[in-house]
């Protein structure tokens, strides 16, 4: 295989790596603040896309792109008030039922609203045949956009989390909430606040890859199971794991294709899943000490 | 498309409480309305939606009403199983149109014969009626053809060494046997032969891979919206070489899908989807013009080829019911005779040993041009 082969399939690997981490950092925000996988998350990705199809009718689409972030996490808020705020101290397995429900009444709640066709944003430059050379590597403008939103998505959680007050109260409350509670911090609501951030970054997600993989009321699922792989990968809570995961399961999935009959690219992303969960549950950038205070 | 079960099964309702003197013909649909071969079950459902409400709008067949049970398989084969299941020994249907997937109504072909109930399936592969099954047939154009019309655009365009992909559904499955088995007929070698899965989103390693194989044409074999993302993916990679794709194109959605990278691929299809540009004296412009001027004033959506499959069933189905009433075992001799029927897919003559009654002229090489599908050659 030639080096510029070998760039393509990065390159390949890479873009979609991005969107895996972006979902896999969606499970830790809430993770974090809540002890709890959402499974929801992946349709919150597939609520940004077709949320912005639709806006994108009527305005322009940095607009149309501004207002189903700020839609999905509406409804990111409106799942937690609705669903999880009112539950005290619920066990691990309600919460995960509940989420699972929250997922599967978005799902049919878009079939309901959209129908079942495929929608996709227009290319944010250029069209659907432009294409950049770099060497002998050629790709879409878009693969561009997608792997820059991802950057600022990163950026913007590193200084969220690491020089803000709200961002240091998060904290607080995920690694011990009645502690943070008695220091006079606002513990529910800013569990409010993770559905919302969660959602916001999925939605955004949801729209920049859109030109490039479509759109559908179903895609969600499938998403969750790539996220969920990359968030376990990172070490569950991890942030800055989950990037990294993402990324390297987006070149494996990638360079899978190398070897491997395409059909089983997804094999790949499943058989990665299993064997850290069997072999090393927390991760690999998370800690064993860690992992082990940990309830799920 | 839920509201759409629903109105289906309250007009079921007021007609069995109504029709006592001429009971109504129960039909079951198989359909994939969702999921990702959503671009054929969903028009085909809409299509039966129509006619059976017009059939029944003036006073059924033959004094019948027909109770249309629409089934959303998703496009699984599982769920396609469990349906037949419930439509055959359970609702004891009349007859069923579907499923809209090769994969799903190879599932079920047994148990139709099994049960002996009249199964017309809207897929293509030719396996679906070769072995020849007694109740079933289907109305879409065989894979054979369509790969065969490809072979002899490509010798003519001096193409001799090409990439092939495909999906891993029956459609793709029994469309790559074809293309393999029929490929060394028309000296064309197949360089590069990728199966990828129907749910992919992004096929960049595979169109990277058929670039360094340095193919002629690319020829995609699929049902699903990967075969938009194919072509999108292979123009933005730099391959410039010629794409063609299967029969399973033919819903001008998948070429606006795919936008700009859409200009220029080849593709066989049945006329239905050029309807307004055929010759007025054309044998099937009459019947494709009526069903796509009423598709369009009613769904705001362009027509399909498989929304045409589900008419050319449903109205083989009502035309040989008219013949001998509701019998079942009539009912079918009458279909496997049934000879010239102008249908949306092309002439049928259906018999003992073809039960599918097309021939190769039911396709035509198409193009996208513009973003609208037009004949090749214009």
């Amino acid at each position: 295989m030639s080096l510029d082969l070998l760039l393509q399939y990065l390159v390949a690997g890479l873009t979609y790596g991005s969107i895996y981490a972006v979902v896999g950092i969606g499970f830790n925000i809430i993770y974090n603040a809540t002890g709890i996988i959402n499974f929801a998350q992946g349709e919150f990705v597939m609520l940004g896309g077709m949320l912005a199809v639709s806006f994108q009718r009527v305005v322009p689409l940095p607009l149309a792109i501004a207002g189903a972030v700020a839609a999905t996490a509406g409804v990111g808020a409106l799942v937690e008030v609705t669903f999880i705020r009112w539950l005290w101290k619920p066990s691990v397995l309600r919460m995960i039922v509940i989420t699972i429900g929250v997922s599967i009444l978005l799902r049919e709640g878009a079939l309901l609203l959209w129908g079942e066709s495929v929608r996709s944003l227009p290319y944010f430059t250029g069209d659907e045949v432009s294409s950049i050379a770099v060497g002998g590597v050629r790709f879409s403008p878009q693969v561009l956009w997608v792997l820059g939103t991802t950057g600022l998505i990163v950026a913007f959680l590193s200084v969220f989390f690491g020089h803000t007050m709200l961002g240091w109260e998060m904290r607080a409350c995920a690694s011990n909430r009645d502690a943070a509670a008695l220091c006079g911090i606002p513990t529910r609501n800013l569990v409010t606040l993770s559905f919302v951030l969660s959602a916001a970054i999925g939605a955004l997600a949801g729209c920049v890859v859109s030109p490039i993989t479509y759109t559908s009321y179903a895609v969600g699922a499938g998403l969750a199971i790539k996220g969920f792989t990359v968030a376990i990968l990172g070490g569950l809570g991890n942030s800055m794991g989950a990037v990294a995961a993402g990324l390297v399961l987006g070149v494996l999935e990638s360079l899978s294709v190398w070897v491997l009959p395409t059909a089983y690219k997804d094999t790949v992303s499943l058989t990665i899943l299993l064997a850290i969960l069997f072999m090393r549950p927390s991760g690999l950038f998370g800690s064993r000490e860690a992992s082990r205070l940990k309830e799920f | 498309m839920s509201a759409f079960r629903m109105l289906a099964a309250v007009a079921g309702l007021a007609v069995a409480s109504s029709a006592a003197a001429a009971g109504p013909i129960k039909v079951g649909a198989i359909l994939a309305v969702t999921g990702p071969a959503s671009f054929l079950g969903a028009p085909e459902a809409r299509t039966l939606e129509m006619l059976v409400q017009e059939v029944n709008a003036r006073g059924g067949v033959m004094g019948h009403p027909i109770d249309l049970v629409v089934k959303d398989t998703g496009a699984s084969s599982e769920k396609a199983i469990s349906f037949a299941r419930q439509l055959i020994e359970e609702d004891k249907v009349f007859a069923i149109i579907g499923p809209s997937t090769s994969g799903e109504t190879m599932a079920i072909k047994g148990l139709a014969e099994e049960g002996k109930t009249l199964l017309l399936s809207l897929a293509a592969a030719e396996v679906i009626v070769n072995p020849v099954a007694s109740h079933v047939f289907k109305v879409a154009p065989k894979d054979s053809f369509a790969a065969e019309m490809i072979f002899r655009q490509m010798k003519k365009m001096g193409i001799s060494r090409i990439g092939f992909l495909s999906s891993n559904t029956g459609f793709g499955k029994a469309g790559k046997e074809q293309v393999e088995r029929l490929a060394p007929e028309h000296g064309i070698q197949i360089a590069l032969n990728e199966v990828y899965d129907k749910a992919a989103t992004d096929l960049t390693a595979e169109v990277t891979k058929l670039k360094a194989a340095n193919v002629q044409a690319i020829l995609n074999w699929s049902i699903e919206p990967a075969q938009s993302i194919v072509i999108k993916n292979a123009r933005q990679v730099g391959l410039t070489v010629p794409i063609f794709q299967s029969h399973g194109f033919a819903n001008v959605q998948y070429a606006k899908a795919a936008g700009a990278a859409a200009e220029g691929v080849i593709f066989p299809a049945s006329r239905i989807v050029v309807a307004d540009q055929l010759a007025p004296s054309h044998p099937q412009k009459a019947v494709v013009d009526a069903y796509r001027k009423a598709y369009e004033a009613r769904f705001k959506e362009d027509v399909s080829t498989f929304g045409g499959h589900a008419w050319d069933a449903f109205m083989i189905l009502v035309k040989a019911i008219e013949q001998v009433g509701p019998d079942r075992a009539k009912v079918r001799a009458v279909v496997e005779n049934m000879k010239g029927f102008v249908g949306t897919a092309g002439v049928f003559s259906f018999s003992a040993a073809d039960h599918n009654g097309l021939d190769i002229d039911a396709f035509e090489l198409l193009t996208v041009k513009n973003g609208r599908f037009v004949p090749l050659g214009q």
